[in-house]
């Protein structure tokens, strides 16, 4: 990844400002265009392109995929929380209504950790998503040994090559 | 406080709990969580039953919004009763999940398999309970998506191409019924059940509502298998785990009749589904014919798990006879025969699993002389067997009693003869299972074959032994059912 000097320093400027952006639409969401949707996947999208010019080990560094599937699970942890937290305050599951002191600060306030809650999760999915397809061939499956075998890699033996 | 939420936590708990069993990182763990919410969700279901029974029909506003603007889970005695099969299924499998996981499914992917039986369940639950025709279409998508990957679990390679050919079938059939649930609200305006069955008939003349119908029902059609639509089904079943196939055979099909049932009977009304549309034509000679084309194809099949699919297919045509009546007996034998079947097939793939486990084959010549040396599997696969026959003192038979008493009702007596004809196929492809356990030579003597362990052993005799208790004491299934039908139909209730 030496020799891409321009798109190295392209995404690094890049991948803050996706970040920021996606941060805006996040939570931004309540009151224009956005929501939690559309910023997990340009949040993703931050790290898909951070994979794609510093390599997927890098990558890989920067989220293990433990810390993935932990993500994964958390936003949805936090979306069915909120329903059962309205539901412990004496509300209907998912009634946002209760949770503050007042209805609309409660209706802003479980909007705004539901969304939050589908960002994350959207985010990380997006990311495995990235991470499998990108890792196919690595040695993470042991039932994928066609892709890896010896034979089909272009340094091999060049007398093979000529007998065939 | 329960009480009132009781609709709400039949989908929130196994919804909540799915994520928090991909966290447990641990198989065993894993599996005790998935078995204890199963338990959870019968219970809930148990009481909710109980609840219809004598209290009537209730709803639940999600998010404290009003019906017509919010979603509804409405709970009356029809879905009550679904819900209570799925999830009794569910609570029979998962024990026997343990035995039959760790031999069929690689290590690092069990905690993930537990995880998506989950959500599967959560979708079937969610598809079942929901007021809102949108929410059948979400609830479909979770509970398909889960079960693509579950079946795709399976250890024979073919279980990807089962899996993907499943996945493009039941994504049109998707397809299909999101554009019916699309053209329904662009002419009514709403999507909740209730309001949707208000307003539709003002607008029934006009050609969307026309479409809207035939989209949805070639959609649901795809998704229940009904014949000639079931080409997904017999390799799906055969190739997934075994424990995937006992669930998804008793629960996956029977939920999406319901949903059949729900459209045409609640939404559309009879008058149109039936009057305006010769819906009771269509499906009876595409139940029959599905009955006589799979039950023969089973005959034929040397893969076991392949034939009972291929039964499925047949016992769905049953089913779907029953609709085709459009009288309170036919449906009563309809709803009636979902019960019964879903504990007769449950049975027999369990059993299955538990020959899968000891063996590694669930081909017929594979299992010669089995029944001596697995003779607790085979004598409950035979009992199950002459339940799916129609032999008296099983529940088969009262599924079979119930639909010919209600045929010959309508007077339709060749129709009768054709049933009592198509048992007689059942009995060739059971009976060549059986011959094959007991009446051939076991040909290696020194393959030291066992009987499956008891934790497998005790949920096939749970559904075995329900599939006799429910043959001779049948006041559950045959006064929900009847119960059920009646309101389907419009009268009482």
């Amino acid at each position: 990844m030496r020799h891409h000097l321009v798109l190295r320093v392209v995404a690094k400027l890049l991948i803050p400002l996706i970040m920021l952006f996606a941060l805006y639409v996040q939570f931004h969401g309540d009151y224009g265009p956005g929501g939690g949707f559309q910023a997990g996947v340009i949040f993703g999208a931050a790290f898909i392109l951070y994979a794609l010019i510093f390599g997927l080990d890098n990558a890989q560094k920067v989220v293990p995929s433990g810390y993935l599937m932990a993500l994964v699970s958390a936003g949805l942890l936090l979306y069915a929380g909120v329903g059962f937290a309205a539901m412990f305050k004496g509300g209907n599951f998912l009634d946002y209504g209760v949770l503050a002191g007042d209805f609309i600060a409660g209706q802003h306030l479980g909007i705004l950790l539901v969304e939050l809650g589908v960002g994350i999760t959207v985010c990380a999915v997006m990311i495995v998503i990235f991470f499998a397809f990108a890792g196919r061939g690595n040695g993470d499956e042991e039932d994928d040994d066609i892709a890896t075998s010896p034979d089909l890699s272009p340094d091999s033996s060049p007398n093979s090559a000529r007998e065939v | 406080m329960i009480a009132a939420h009781l609709p709400a936590l039949q989908i929130a708990v196994p919804l909540i709990a799915a994520p928090i069993c991909l966290l447990l990182r641990r198989e065993n763990l894993s599996w005790a969580w998935a078995t204890f919410i199963s338990w959870v969700v019968f219970a809930l279901a148990w009481v909710m039953l109980e609840k219809t029974l004598t209290g009537g029909a209730f709803n639940y506003e999600l998010g404290g919004w009003e019906a017509p603007y919010g979603i509804e889970y409405r709970v009356d005695a029809l879905n009550a009763f679904i819900l209570l099969i799925v999830a009794a299924i569910g609570a029979v499998v998962m024990p026997y999940a343990r035995a039959s996981v760790a031999r069929e499914i690689p290590e690092h992917k069990r905690g993930l398999f537990y995880t998506a039986y989950l959500l599967c369940l959560t979708g079937l639950l969610g598809i079942t309970i929901t007021g809102d025709a949108f929410n059948v279409f979400v609830f479909l998508e979770i509970s398909s998506l889960s079960s693509y990957a579950l079946i795709a679990l399976g250890r024979d390679p073919k279980a990807l191409t089962a899996a993907f050919q499943y996945l493009i079938m039941g994504t049109i059939g998707a397809t299909f019924i999101l554009i019916g649930i699309g053209l329904m609200y662009q002419m009514t305006g709403t999507l909740n059940m209730a309001d949707l069955a208000k307003r539709l008939p003002a607008v029934e003349d006009t050609r969307p509502v026309l479409a809207a119908f035939a989209f949805f029902i070639v959609g649901v059609c795809l998704k229940l298998a009904l014949f000639p639509l079931h080409l997904w089904l017999p390799n799906a079943y055969a190739y997934a785990p075994s424990v995937v196939t006992a669930f998804l055979a008793a629960t996956a099909t029977k939920v999406s009749i319901y949903v059949l049932y729900r459209f045409v009977f609640t939404i559309f009304g009879q008058s149109f589904s039936f009057d305006v549309i010769p819906l009771e034509s269509i499906l009876l000679v595409l139940s029959l014919a599905g009955i006589f084309a799979a039950s023969i194809v089973a005959i034929f099949q040397t893969n076991v798990k392949r034939l009972l699919a291929y039964s499925s297919v047949a016992q769905i045509g049953y089913i779907m006879l029953g609709v085709a009546l459009v009288s309170v007996a036919g449906l009563t034998a309809s709803i009636l025969h979902i019960f019964n079947h879903a504990i007769m097939k449950g049975a027999l793939f369990l059993c299955m699993g538990a020959v899968y486990y000891q063996i590694g084959s669930v081909k017929i010549e594979d299992m010669n002389g089995i029944g001596k040396k697995m003779p607790f599997t085979m004598f409950a696969f035979v009992i199950a067997g002459l339940g799916l026959i129609g032999v008296p003192l099983t529940v088969g038979f009262i599924s079979k009693w119930y639909l010919i008493t209600a045929v010959l009702e309508k007077g339709w007596w060749p129709v009768a003869v054709l049933i009592l004809l198509s048992s007689l196929l059942a009995v060739i492809y059971i009976w060549r299972v059986v011959e094959a356990a007991y009446f051939k030579a076991g040909d290696s003597d020194d393959v030291v074959v066992k009987e499956a362990p008891v934790s497998m052993l005790i949920p096939i005799y749970v559904l075995t032994g329900a599939s006799v208790y429910f043959g001779i004491e049948t006041s559950l299934p045959l006064g929900t059912a009847a119960e059920a039908a009646k309101q389907l139909m419009g009268i009482g209730g």
